[in-house]
Formats: C-alpha cells, sequence, structure tokens
C-alpha cells in the first residue's frame, strides 16, 4: 500500500494560486462566522462541556445504547441490520436493494457511505446511485472523492462547476452563473427523486431512547430522498449514539453553528419509523470504531460530531485543499482517524498540521484534535513508519540536542553555513522545509556567548 | 456469531473506563421580549419570511394573493381550501405539481425560527418538498423558547417523522454563494395566527 504523501499532493493544489487563495479565504469565513455564532450565545462553552460529557458517557456505554437503540427502532417497525465493516455494509445495500428491485437510488450526503465507498460497489452491480446535495452531485460527475466532509465542492471555482455540468447534465457551456448552475441541477435531480424506488440518508444523530435518528440538511434533499420514495435506508455509524431526546438541544445548537455559522441547518429531521406503506432499514456499522474504542489516547475521536470546524479554522488544510489528504476524512479530524484504519498508508497525515490547537479550541465536542495528533507522530516514530528523512534528521537532532557541547559546535557551524554554503547544499531534498521559505538570518551572537560576556557586568 | 453480536462483543470489550456520569441539561432560560419578535428575526435571517395577516378572514384570498402565479395551492389544515384537496392517502409523487403547499405548525422555536411539523400536520411528509414554495400557519402562543424547550416536547416521541424547518431549502455549495430553493421549496412564509377556537393546542392534546 502506497504512502500517502500529502505534501507532494498539495503541490498541485497550491499551484493553482486563484483556487488556494478562494479556499483559504471561504474556509476561514465560515471560521468567523462560527465565531460570531459562539459568542452570541452565553452559554457556549458550557454547551461544548455538556456534548463532550454527553458523548463520553455514551460511548463509555456504547454497547448497551446501542442495544437500547436496536430494540426501540425495532418496535418502531424500523428492520435493523448490522455490518462489521465495509463489505459488509454495503451487501447489505445491495440485498435490501434487490430483494425490491430497486434499480436507482437517491441519496443524501454520508461520510460513511464514501468511507465504504459504496457507490462503486452499487454501480457495478447495475444500480444507478444519484448523490443529491449539489456539492456532492458535482464531485460524483466529476469523479472525485468530496473535499470537505459539509462543503464537498469547496476547492472548486464555478468555473470548474460550469465545465462538470455542460460535460455531464447538459448545462450551457460557458454558462458560470451560480443560480443557473444550481437551477440545472435541481432541474436534473428532481426526476430521479420522483423515479427512484429507494431514498438513503446517514444520521447526525441516533436516538437510544426513542430508537430515532436525525439527520440535518439545508438543501432538503435528505427529506425528499426519505419521504418520497416507498424505501428508505439509513447508513449509521455505530458511534453515532446519544441516550435521549432532550440531549439533541445541545448538538443542535452546536452543529451548524460550528459547521456553517448559522443557528441551526434549514432541516433538521427526525425519522422515528417508517410512514404508512414505507419501509425503513436502519444498517449499524461498525468498520473498526470498536476497535478505535479500545485505543486509549484515542478513543475521544469517536466523539467528533462531523461539523468541519476543526478543516475551517487549520492553516494547513485550508491552503493544501481537502484531496491531498488522501483520505475519506481531511483535515485536522481526518489526521486523527484516518491511521486508525491503516497506520502505514496514512503515516505521513500527523504531520500535516503545526500543531497550534486552534482545532481543539473550535472542537464542539472537545477532542484534544491537537495533542492526539501528536501522539500519533509518536506512535508512527515507535512502528517504523516514518520516512526516511525525517528519521535521520530527527535522529540527528536529537543527538545534538542532547549534547551541549555538540549543540553548541552545531550552533556555530550553522551560522557559518548559512553564510557561506552555496545554496544547493541547504536547498536541497534533505530540507523540505526549505522548499517554500527562505532559511532565516543566523543571529550574530549566540545567547550562550552573549551571557557569557554579559554575565559580570551588572 | 452474527455481525450484532460481533460488533456488540468487540465494542463491550473496548468500553472505555470509567463512564461519566450522564449530566443534566438547563433549559438555559432567558428573560426576553417577545417570542413572536425573536422568532421572526431568526427566521429572516435564515431566508424565511413572516407575513402578519391576523384577521384570520378570507386565509384563501390572502395565501392566492402571495403567490398570483400559482395554479396548484395544496393545504394539509382545514382552515385553508386552496385548489386541491390533500389527503394522508395520497402519494407523495402525487404532489410533484403543486406550487404551494400549505400547512399548519405544530410549534415554533423563537431562538432558530424553527417551526415544528410531522406527518400529522403535514398528511402527505413530502408536501414540504415537492411543492415550489410552503406557507406555514402558527399560532404565536405555539411559539417556545429554545431548542432545549423544543426537545422536551412530547411528540417528539410519538411522530414517526417530525422536522425543525428554518426557512427554505439552501445551498451555497458553489463558491460560497447562497442560494434559496436547492432541492425543496423556494420560499417558506410563515402567517402568525391564532388557532382557531377549539382547534388542538402545542401540548398536543
Amino acid at each position: 500500500m502506497r504512502r500517502i504523501d500529502h505534501a507532494e499532493a498539495a503541490s498541485d493544489f497550491i499551484a493553482a494560486k486563484e483556487h488556494q487563495a478562494f479556499h483559504d479565504r471561504r474556509l476561514w469565513d465560515l471560521r468567523l462566522k462560527r465565531d460570531r455564532e459562539a459568542h452570541g450565545i452565553p452559554e457556549w462553552e458550557e454547551l461544548r462541556s455538556l456534548a463532550s460529557q454527553i458523548k463520553e458517557h455514551t460511548l463509555s456505554r456504547l454497547a448497551d445504547y446501542l442495544e437500547e437503540f436496536e430494540a426501540r427502532a425495532k418496535e418502531n417497525g424500523a428492520q435493523v441490520h448490522w455490518a462489521r465493516d465495509a463489505s459488509e455494509h454495503n451487501q447489505i445495500v445491495f440485498d435490501i436493494l434487490s430483494a425490491r428491485r430497486a434499480k436507482t437510488l437517491v441519496k443524501s450526503k454520508s461520510m460513511l457511505t464514501e468511507e465504504c465507498d459504496m457507490r462503486p460497489f452499487l454501480e457495478r452491480r447495475h444500480i444507478e446511485v444519484i448523490e443529491t446535495d449539489l456539492g456532492e452531485r458535482i464531485q460524483q460527475l466529476d469523479d472525485e472523492p468530496p473535499s470537505h466532509i459539509v462543503v464537498p465542492a469547496v476547492h472548486k471555482l464555478r468555473g470548474d462547476v460550469s465545465t462538470v455540468f455542460a460535460r455531464t447534465i447538459g448545462a450551457e457551456p460557458g454558462n458560470e452563473d451560480i443560480h443557473y448552475l444550481a437551477e440545472t441541477q435541481r432541474r436534473t435531480t428532481r426526476p430521479y427523486f420522483l423515479n427512484a424506488e429507494a431514498g438513503m440518508t446517514g444520521a447526525n444523530f441516533a436516538v437510544a431512547e426513542t430508537g430515532s435518528f436525525v439527520v440535518c440538511t439545508n438543501e432538503g434533499n435528505a427529506d425528499l430522498s426519505a419521504n418520497v420514495p416507498t424505501l428508505h435506508i439509513a447508513s449509521i455509524g455505530i458511534e453515532k449514539i446519544i441516550p435521549k431526546t432532550e440531549h439533541l438541544g445541545v448538538f443542535i445548537r452546536l452543529l451548524s453553528r460550528s459547521a456553517l455559522g448559522s443557528p441551526i441547518t434549514q432541516y433538521t429531521s427526525h425519522f422515528r419509523a417508517p410512514r404508512d406503506g414505507g419501509e425503513l432499514h436502519i444498517v449499524l456499522v461498525d468498520n473498526r470504531r470498536s476497535e478505535r474504542l479500545g485505543m486509549r489516547d484515542f478513543w475521544y475521536s469517536l466523539k467528533c460530531i462531523r461539523c468541519g470546524a476543526c478543516m475551517n479554522t487549520c492553516p494547513v488544510y485550508r491552503r493544501s485543499g481537502g484531496l491531498s489528504y488522501g483520505a475519506t476524512y481531511s483535515g485536522p479530524i481526518g489526521v486523527i482517524i484516518d491511521p486508525t484504519f491503516n497506520i502505514r498508508k496514512y503515516s505521513n497525515l500527523p504531520f500535516a498540521s503545526t500543531l497550534n490547537g486552534s482545532c481543539t479550541n473550535v472542537c464542539p465536542v472537545k477532542i484534544n484534535i491537537h495533542e492526539q495528533i501528536y501522539k500519533w507522530r509518536q506512535v508512527i516514530a515507535e512502528r517504523n513508519q516514518l520516512p526516511f528523512v525525517k528519521k535521520e534528521m530527527m535522529r540527528i537532532a536529537g543527538k545534538v540536542l542532547a549534547d551541549p557541547k555538540l549543540y553548541r559546535a552545531a550552533i556555530s557551524a550553522t551560522g557559518l553555513a548559512i553564510e557561506h554554503l552555496p545554496r544547493f547544499a541547504l536547498y536541497n531534498w534533505l530540507n523540505p522545509w526549505g522548499r517554500q521559505r527562505e532559511v532565516p538570518d543566523a543571529p550574530q551572537q549566540s545567547f550562550r556567548s552573549w551571557y557569557i560576556a554579559h554575565r559580570n557586568l551588572s | 456469531m452474527t455481525s450484532r453480536d460481533t460488533i456488540l462483543a468487540a465494542v463491550r470489550a473496548n468500553l472505555p473506563s470509567p463512564a461519566p456520569a450522564l449530566p443534566e441539561i438547563p433549559l438555559f432560560e432567558r428573560t426576553a421580549g417577545s417570542l413572536l419578535d425573536e422568532f421572526q428575526e431568526a427566521l429572516v435571517r435564515m431566508g424565511g419570511k413572516v407575513v402578519d395577516e391576523r384577521s384570520g378572514k378570507n386565509l384563501d384570498g390572502f395565501v392566492r394573493s402571495l403567490f398570483p402565479q400559482a395554479r396548484v395551492i395544496c393545504s394539509a389544515t382545514p382552515e385553508v381550501e386552496g385548489t386541491r384537496a390533500l389527503t394522508c392517502s395520497a402519494s407523495p409523487t402525487d404532489l410533484a405539481d403543486v406550487d404551494v403547499g400549505i400547512v399548519r405548525a405544530a410549534f415554533g422555536v423563537a431562538e432558530t425560527g424553527s417551526i415544528w411539523l410531522s406527518e400529522v400536520e403535514l398528511q402527505v411528509n413530502a408536501l414540504a418538498y415537492l411543492a415550489q414554495h410552503l406557507v406555514a400557519l402558527l399560532d404565536p402562543s405555539d411559539i417556545v423558547g429554545n431548542l432545549h424547550h423544543a426537545y422536551r416536547d412530547p411528540r417528539f416521541k410519538t411522530a414517526r417523522y417530525a422536522v425543525l424547518v428554518t426557512g427554505p431549502s439552501a445551498t451555497a455549495d458553489i463558491e460560497g454563494v447562497l442560494i434559496h430553493g436547492a432541492q425543496g421549496v423556494r420560499s417558506l412564509t410563515v402567517l402568525p395566527l391564532p388557532r382557531p377556537i377549539g382547534a388542538a393546542g402545542r401540548s398536543g392534546a
């Protein structure tokens, strides 16, 4: 399995200057909107603490709450399925669809189905899958994964969307009017809602005491997917459980404020039981979540409510784009989740961070994201998953920093080196740091020599 | 072992401990001004409209005046007749050509400007999404303060489907440009209007 090289992948994104500048600005704007909302609620910090406590409590008794959720859901008339991993999830969904001869599935955005790589699985079995969220649809038509968990096509500009739509859904070539593009997607998606045999949603929360689940969207596409076709399938990760309906008050107040800086999504939809003549299937998916629950330092990432606030605030994410992470989950939250799926493939990702801690500060459920990033670096080093250059440099730096004599010799040598070495000796493959940066001038005097010279003066 | 048992066993084997207690959730009461004013301000921010027509006389004519181009007006509340009768036995796809859907909200939430609808209010859930425009009647005395109050409502536990609708469907997926009328309704208009005498109030009784 090839190791994802985040820095290398990001270089393409960085090269497209207009895109990168817009991406950075747009996501920072979401962060600012989030701040305005958070500051508008006096109890904001209390809500974060409550959300964190509810999640930690629930995860500590997750098996009991899952059983309670299942029992209530069955009483409500829903059918509950359990999937250990992605392939079992995909097979369950396919079996439900094929038993009812469903040929078309309209679906709303779900990171879980991305994680399971469900779309290609169903398409190979001749089921047409239509993403109905505008951003997700753009990405589907462009044959790209979402680059952000809330705004999937945020890395694209209107011209890119216009090109994709002209190529795939008959939009007028060259028309880059955003209203026109959105209307074209609405007009071409509507017939699918009316004719599909099945609809699919994910879930933001699943409530144990009622056996119901909650989907938060702005476009109305989840409600169309669930309320127009007779068959509704919901794929839900087992960590989405919360104990009670009243807990939703805490999470719904935090979710969209953190994600988009709006007080709530346009639609907050609660599904408890199938409607008359309809069928409701719930697929509860593990896919390594139970394993993550047992990781002493890393189980906290299961508290995540997928708001994306950590991505919007992250200077590395904003400047490198979600696709450069080469994983379903990108940005700070991705960096701490992805290695649990494959430590070798994603061993570079925890280094795509400045450890500034902003992600932790905005997280509505108080996940200690930057501390986990640091811990992942340790785990990756211990498991010998560091690339050669990084490892050798760190080994040498470790020796030098541990030995005062060596350190002093190195400091004076460095000053000389920066002044006198030719550029190719300083800026080369051994120094990835120097690719976009100039090495600063060394001070004329080190602190130690200054101290020795001055300590007897006072 | 079934997948269910495998998953539950793996979860049980890996539970973090000790389990922190489940916190009590306060209501975060605030002494505010008029709930209707707060509701209106929040809803307008989310792209919805509030139109005051408290007389309640000739509601049909009033709705028609809001949407003079509308051909199919489909009402889920007996307070408005519309042009097409809606029954709960209708198929969702029967609503594909509806221009304006009309419904009475069970209650509203001042903090967010949301209205609460379930299959009881909608008769056919898809009415709130397939229609081009949605008009909702809301009794000002049915407005609660914030989402903590809203989630104490017992109807969350009995409704098969319940939705907090806050403005029209919207997207900002292309360059962050806000567009109303993404996949669902293009506009949401709330008419603050007391329930007719004798109609069920907000406790759902």
